[in-house]
């Protein structure tokens, strides 16, 4: 468990130590949501209902961004090699990996989430809701686009095939996450999204996993 | 037979348009999934065969 | 029962066998196929009575169903096959694998068009947001993924390897994503008039629709075939068996 441990406090001591890492990603997510008002329409009646899906959307988009280079470096240093010859689980490393790319994306992303809120006139009994679904939903975006920056991490000019693999994987959380907030800014009941969220969290956890690691194990045999 | 002459058979009850048009677009897609391999394989042992000629040739030659 | 399984995977596995066998089956389906074509198409656009709601247009469900369930059945196999190269490194494993993702993608494209042109004289626009729809437009999305990254690879056998991964994500995902584009599609409910949600369909309707469902699991299997023999002419080039087929 230690190389996990120890990986994963380098990792955020690099993220720490070189800023922009983990900054662009949370400005494009200001910024994709600044446009929604300009490109649609800054009535705060209208905002106010498409802020949830909006602020999900843009948070998805920037969570791609910062997924490229999760494996990039220890592909080309040849960390992955000493991960494998080491014989530590490649399995808690992918998920120590995913951990540390929450951390440096969702969980800034959730912090950040309520200024969005009121920039798009988020509606008051939303924000709790949105609080909630970033918090459960933006770790099963890291886990799953830990998969595909696996897979893709040894293909040069990855990140757009990237985006490509895992947008399709995001719906379900979307629409789950979107309908959270939609619904708590209307004043109904949102247990039962969130109660997906977290299902989908745990089935994430559990499983993505195995197939990041069969993905890394890929990269070594090139 | 639901239909009284093939004139009434290709209008479809003025939906004729849009059934024909699924229809002769799906052919058109399976068309060239049938297709597409055929001339890949001709291709293949065309190009295949030259190879081994070619190779024999040399192989005489040497 | 097990033995016999057993004897098949194995035979299976070898290029040689199955490009023997093959070529007896390839008549067949292919025969077989045409034979179904006609005859579900011929009752279900001449002989099925007309739909009291719809009209003639539904007759388009004799292609858009039979597609949307082949689309999704390739997927899994897909898949499958991927599993099966992934675990005991079986090349025909993976030979299948390819060759079924670009021809699940076409019959997802004809699910998908077809859909639409129905919902043109269905609900008077070309697209609408319904959950068969929007789920094949997603699977259509996962295929691109799985086809996009198999040729992106440097070497082959990763670009295999990384697809099979990929169709394996992808085939735990579908029915999550099946399941939430229709509990998302309950909520907002654009449309009214499902396409093709009957409790019952007439005997008249529905013989022609199983009889293309068959037509099209054929016509798909002489398909793979095709295409896997390609794949192995090509792969099995240097070898003497191949060389042989190839001087005659």
């Amino acid at each position: 468990m230690s190389l996990v441990t120890a990986t994963v406090k380098r990792d955020l001591l690099l993220a720490a130590r070189n800023p922009g890492e983990w900054l662009n990603p949370l400005m494009f997510f200001l910024m994709v949501a600044a446009l929604f008002p300009l490109a649609v329409d800054p009535d705060p009646k209208f905002l106010s209902k498409i802020a949830g899906g909006v602020i999900w959307v843009a948070a998805l988009l920037s969570t791609l961004l910062s997924l490229d280079a999760l494996y990039k470096a220890d592909v080309e240093d040849g960390s992955l090699e000493q991960w494998l010859a080491s014989g530590e689980s490649l399995y808690a490393m992918s998920l120590g990996k995913a951990l540390v790319h929450w951390c440096i994306s969702g969980l800034p992303l959730t912090i950040m989430a309520p200024v969005l809120g009121l920039m798009l006139s988020l509606p008051q009994d939303a924000y709790a809701a949105l609080l909630l679904s970033l918090l459960v939903g933006t770790p099963v975006l890291s886990l799953l686009g830990a998969v595909g920056a696996a897979l893709t991490a040894g293909v040069r000019s990855g990140g757009l095939l990237l985006s490509l693999l895992i947008l399709p994987l995001y719906i379900p959380v979307l629409i789950f996450a979107a309908s959270a907030v939609y619904h708590a800014g209307i004043g109904m009941d949102y247990n039962g999204q969130i109660g997906f969220l977290g299902a989908l969290l745990a089935l994430a956890a559990c499983l993505t996993p195995f197939a990041s690691a069969a993905a890394l194990k890929l990269n070594l045999s090139r | 037979m639901e239909f009284n002459s093939f004139a009434e058979f290709l209008a479809m009850g003025n939906h004729g348009f849009y059934v024909w048009l699924s229809y002769g677009l799906s052919a058109v897609v399976i068309a060239w999934n049938v297709v597409q391999p055929v001339l890949r394989r001709r291709r293949l042992i065309k190009e295949q065969a030259q190879r081994l000629r070619r190779e024999k040739k040399h192989a005489s030659q040497a | 029962m097990w033995q016999w399984l057993k004897q098949l995977y194995h035979r299976l596995g070898s290029p040689k066998w199955f490009y023997e066998i093959t070529e007896k089956w390839i008549p067949w389906l292919a025969v077989l196929s045409a034979l179904g074509c006609v005859a579900g198409l011929v009752l279900g656009l001449a002989y099925a009575p007309a739909d009291y709601l719809q009209g003639n247009s539904f007759r388009i469900i004799y292609i858009h169903v039979p597609a949307a369930i082949l689309a999704q059945s390739a997927f899994m196999m897909m898949a499958v096959a991927g599993a099966v190269y992934l675990i005991w490194k079986m090349k025909m494993a993976a030979w299948v694998a390819k060759v079924v993702a670009p021809i699940g993608a076409s019959f997802c494209l004809i699910a998908l068009f077809t859909g639409a042109i129905w919902g043109k004289p269905t609900w008077g626009t070309w697209w609408v947001w319904d959950a068969r729809l929007t789920s094949m437009l997603l699977l259509l999305f996962l295929y691109f993924g799985v086809i996009a990254l198999q040729q992106a690879m440097d070497s082959e056998e990763s670009g295999y390897k990384a697809g099979a991964i990929l169709a394996l994500v992808g085939l735990v995902n579908i029915p999550i994503i099946k399941y939430s584009v229709e509990w998302w599609n309950t909520l907002h409910q654009p449309a009214t008039l499902k396409l093709t949600e009957k409790p019952s369909m007439h005997p008249d309707m529905l013989i022609p629709l199983l009889i293309m469902i068959v037509t099209t699991y054929l016509f798909f299997a002489l398909l793979v075939i095709l295409r896997t023999r390609n794949e192995i002419l090509w792969h099995e080039r240097k070898r003497q068996w191949v060389k042989e087929i190839l001087e005659n």
